[in-house]
């Protein structure tokens, strides 16, 4: 029996919300293999934060340690590969976050294991689960079987429910022994982009904008402001120094999935529909009526943006 | 204080061509597809010169695949690499193998810096680097960017976003992550591997082009590393994701309310 590791990833002691739809997808990778799942949880002040995660009904492995305040794949990966040892688990999984695509190929290295990325879904059982994953931006999904006994994924959050509370689990503490000193890499210091709006990869709705903005996201934000909605971005604007590297959505930005997608001034290219084609309801705002996204778009308004946007922002505001 | 910088050159489709799987999905349909240098590669290749035209040193390329690789290592020599590495080998790899074979050229070249793209737009893994970085036991900086925007004057003069130290041992890598940027400091020898926004790659000029005809590229072939070359990762079936209906125009806003309101029921 395989049993199933999630790596958990948290910031000053709270989950991030793709943490939860990793536990889904290692759920159901520990039905399809009839193994055990385990959660890694890695920090510095993490308990309750360990807690929280065990009343999901998993066995959580905690490695609370001064040292583990700031994430470094080099002191997380050795911690990592030692509880995938311990537990005896053949697959190890994470959500595929900047911290989950940049610290489990470290360790699948660490445990000569073979790993598929940003995975969709899974198909098979027992020692052989099988992946389904994106490549060339997401034009073709490829099966995938990993021939090493350790198998490493990290999960597309938007493919996955959520875990659901299941009784009650444990909380296991992992000594750790993490030198800093000893370390080729050191934290110099992390520059947050605050944000009063929900998470991207979380809201209910998105809207976005494109070079066709010019630079001026002020119509595009306040009709996400009505909204509630989360502001994203196409690489253009963000390659332009518009708008901050964490709004860019697509094949090398973030896979968003809301119920709305506004996307004002934006061509529609292949490396952007690839981060936003499953959303339910898609808007295009577009001036161009032969733009690539108008193919896609459940409704398409051949218009201006910073006429077309504003309108809809009052009948919103109004019907409110 | 000059850098040996080793640099990743993977032979990949052209992101503008379209790409389909062939009816059987045993793989892409490559008729008609052009290929080129992998565009977070190119911006390695760049990030590479701008090191050496700041501190000095040398840039050395490589490659692993079939004879037609030739052809983006002469993309990044007419960059201004000054030399290439092919490591011949026809047929599938991954990030395992790949790493592997890395591991091999760092330890017969000794560069002081590796740099690579976050991700081959081909098969999208997102995972050499690290697997490097650890098989060499070396930090790794990922994603790596810049604090200035790629309109800046800093990118105009062609400033590199990595930070050599004073005492040129450790290299500061910005990096985009969620929620913000962070910075790193890396001890070298150290892995790097780039993302969008760390510059803009340059156009080969035509003397470029006609030198790094000159330049040498020495060829390997991949079964004399000794290294494991079979891939673990192995793709069984392709198949195109299923299409999206889409291309419903509206007239207005009012339509568009309306449509939102009462069909998708989303306002
Ligand atoms: C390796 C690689 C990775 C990439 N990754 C990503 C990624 O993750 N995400 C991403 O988005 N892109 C990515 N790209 C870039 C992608 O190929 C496109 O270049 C980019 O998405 C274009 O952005 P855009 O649509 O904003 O700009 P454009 O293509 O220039 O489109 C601007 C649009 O705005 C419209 N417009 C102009 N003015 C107005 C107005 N006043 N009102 C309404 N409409 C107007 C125009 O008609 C046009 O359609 C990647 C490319 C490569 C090579
Ligand atoms: N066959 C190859 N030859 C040279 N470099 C490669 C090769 N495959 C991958 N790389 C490098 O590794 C990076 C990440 O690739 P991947 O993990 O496959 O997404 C790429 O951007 C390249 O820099």
């Amino acid at each position: 029996m395989a049993n199933v590791l999630i790596v958990a990833e948290q910031a000053q002691g709270a989950l991030k919300k793709a943490t939860f739809h990793a536990l889904g997808a290692g759920r159901e990778v520990a039905k399809r293999t009839g193994g055990k799942l385990y959660v890694a949880l890695l920090g510095a002040g993490v308990t309750k934060a360990a807690e929280e995660l065990a009343s999901y009904g998993v066995e959580v492995r905690v490695a609370d340690a001064p040292a583990l305040e700031h994430y470094l794949a080099e002191g997380y990966a050795p911690v990592v590969a030692g509880l995938v040892k311990e537990v005896g688990a053949s697959y190890v999984g994470a959500a595929a976050t900047a911290f989950g695509k940049d610290l489990l190929p470290r360790v699948a290295a660490k445990l000569e294991a073979a790993m598929a990325t940003e995975v969709l879904g899974f198909a098979g059982d027992g020692g052989a689960v099988t992946f389904r994953r994106p490549m060339w931006a997401g034009n073709v999904v490829a099966e995938v079987e990993l021939g090493t006994p350790v198998k490493v994924f990290t999960v597309r959050a938007t493919e996955f429910q959520p875990a659901q509370k299941e009784g009650p689990g444990s909380v296991v503490p992992v000594a750790v022994s993490v030198d800093l000193a000893s370390l080729k890499t050191r934290f110099v210091s992390f520059k947050e982009v605050k944000s009063e709006r929900p998470e991207l990869t979380e809201a209910r709705a998105v809207v976005a904008g494109g070079r066709g903005t010019k630079g001026d996201f002020k119509e595009v934000e306040a009709l996400a402001d009505e909204l509630g909605a989360a502001v994203g971005a196409s690489r253009a604007a963000v390659d332009a120094g518009w708008v901050p590297n964490d709004w860019q959505v697509g094949q090398t930005g973030k896979v968003v999935a809301p119920d709305l997608y506004v996307a004002a001034g934006i061509s529609g290219a292949i490396q952007h529909l690839a981060g936003m084609k499953g959303s339910k309801v898609i808007v295009a705002v577009n001036k161009d009526p032969e733009a690539p996204i108008f193919a896609l778009a459940d409704y398409g308004l051949v218009a201006d943006l910073f006429k077309a946007l504003p309108e809809l922002r009052a009948k919103i505001k109004a019907a409110k | 204080m000059a850098l040996k910088i080793l640099v990743a050159a993977k032979r990949v489709e052209d992101p503008e061509s379209k790409i389909k799987v062939k009816p059987d999905g045993s793989g892409i349909v490559t008729d008609g597809v052009n290929y080129k240098l992998n565009p977070f590669d190119e911006i390695a290749v760049e990030e590479a010169l701008r090191l050496k035209e700041k501190h000095g040193g040398e840039v050395v390329v490589a490659s692993i695949g079939g004879e037609k690789s030739v052809t983006e290592i002469r993309a990044a020599l007419a960059m201004g690499a000054d030399r290439a590495i092919l490591v011949k080998h026809d047929g599938p790899l991954d990030p395992v193998v790949v790493s592997a074979v890395f591991q091999k050229l760092f330890e017969l070249e000794k560069p002081d810096l590796v740099l690579l793209g976050k991700q081959s737009i081909d098969d999208d893994q997102n995972q050499v680097g690290q697997y490097l970085a650890e098989r060499l036991g070396l930090g790794q900086g990922t994603f790596a960017s810049k604090t200035e925007s790629l309109e800046s004057e800093a990118e105009q003069k062609k400033q590199p976003g990595l930070v050599l130290s004073a005492d040129g041992k450790s290299l500061e890598v910005v990096r985009e992550v969620d929620g913000g940027v962070e910075t790193l400091a890396l001890q070298l020898p150290a892995v790097v591997t780039t993302d969008l926004r760390l510059n803009k790659p340059r156009f080969a000029s035509l003397p470029g082009i006609m030198k790094a005809k000159k330049k040498e590229v020495k060829e390997l072939a991949a079964s004399s590393l000794g290294v494991d070359l079979a891939p673990k990762v192995v793709v069984k079936k392709l198949s195109e994701p299923p299409k999206r209906q889409g291309g419903v125009k509206v007239a207005d806003v009012n339509e568009l309310f309306e449509k939102l309101h009462n069909e998708a029921k989303v306002l």
